[in-house]
């Protein structure tokens, strides 16, 4: 069991240190903190409650909160998707909290609803091979942020490197030979 | 697939939502309904097995909406994705 208090305290650990603040609404901020420490004692993580999660951590990587979509969102539209994090003039209820579109992108939504158990299943009988991440796509670069040289191994650098908030347009690809696939 | 039905008094459209247990907007939706007393259906996607989740998926494209949640389902035609009070209220004529 988390505690539900952990839970809030590290959001509002991570709101200081951003800039933001945690949704104004306290049943509100109640619901999504619940929602939080329900998917990390499912999952493993705490993946976004607003969003399905497939379950595979190297899917779910961009929604786990604070998800990859918070700060482009934030810098948008003044929330994030769930509305968990919200902009100083919003929590201050000076401008109401809107819905924010789903800017993750089609084919990773799609990707928590497939491969169905049937198909792993087949899959594994026809090969006898286990599920790997290589069957589920998922290709991991090193991606380097260069205004301020932070690396990160993952399948898509950041919207907003998370040292010098730079724009993801200044993230390059390192390209090793040798490196471990996946 | 748990389809779970929530009593109303209003049983003039049929209302089905596809949820997810653990959000906040999906629970505002329900208690929407509930506030206007309006009968509704909803399963929450999330504790679905992986079979019923593929099926969702494939209903939810086919009205030609997005894989976001809440997904409201007016008379088995009208999908309205996420908490949009003012467009519910407007479909319902409530």
């Amino acid at each position: 069991m988390i505690p539900l208090e952990k839970v809030r305290q590290r959001a509002e650990s991570d709101a200081k240190t951003y800039g933001y603040y945690l949704n104004p609404d306290p049943e509100f901020l109640q619901n999504l903190l619940q929602g939080l420490k329900e998917n990390e004692e499912r999952l493993g993580y705490p993946s976004c409650p607003c969003r399905l999660a497939s379950g595979n951590l190297e899917l779910d990587r961009d929604i786990i909160c604070p998800c990859d979509y918070r700060d482009p969102d934030v810098a948008e539209f003044g929330t994030c998707y769930c509305a968990l994090y919200v902009r100083k003039d919003l929590y201050e209820g000076k401008l109401p909290i809107p819905p924010v579109p789903e800017r993750r992108p089609k084919e990773k939504q799609i990707r928590s609803y497939a491969p169905t158990a049937e198909t792993m299943n087949e899959k594994k009988t026809e090969t006898s091979a286990p599920a790997t991440e290589t069957s589920l796509q998922i290709k991991k670069k090193l991606w380097y942020c260069k205004q301020c040289g932070y690396v990160v191994f993952r399948e898509d650098p950041p919207y907003i490197c998370p040292i010098c908030k730079a724009k993801r347009e200044m993230f390059a690809e390192i390209a090793i030979r040798g490196l471990p696939q996946g | 697939m748990d389809v779970k039905k929530v009593p109303g008094k209003n049983k003039e459209n049929k209302i089905f939502i596809y949820a997810l247990s653990t959000c906040a907007w999906c629970k505002m939706t329900k208690q929407f309904f509930k506030d206007n007393n309006i009968e509704f259906e909803y399963v929450d996607v999330d504790l679905c097995d992986d079979k019923d989740k593929d099926k969702i998926k494939e209903h939810i494209l086919s009205l030609g909406g997005s894989l976001s949640y809440p997904a409201i389902i007016i008379n088995d035609k009208t999908l309205i994705t996420g908490f949009r009070k003012d467009k519910i209220k407007e479909v319902l004529m409530i």
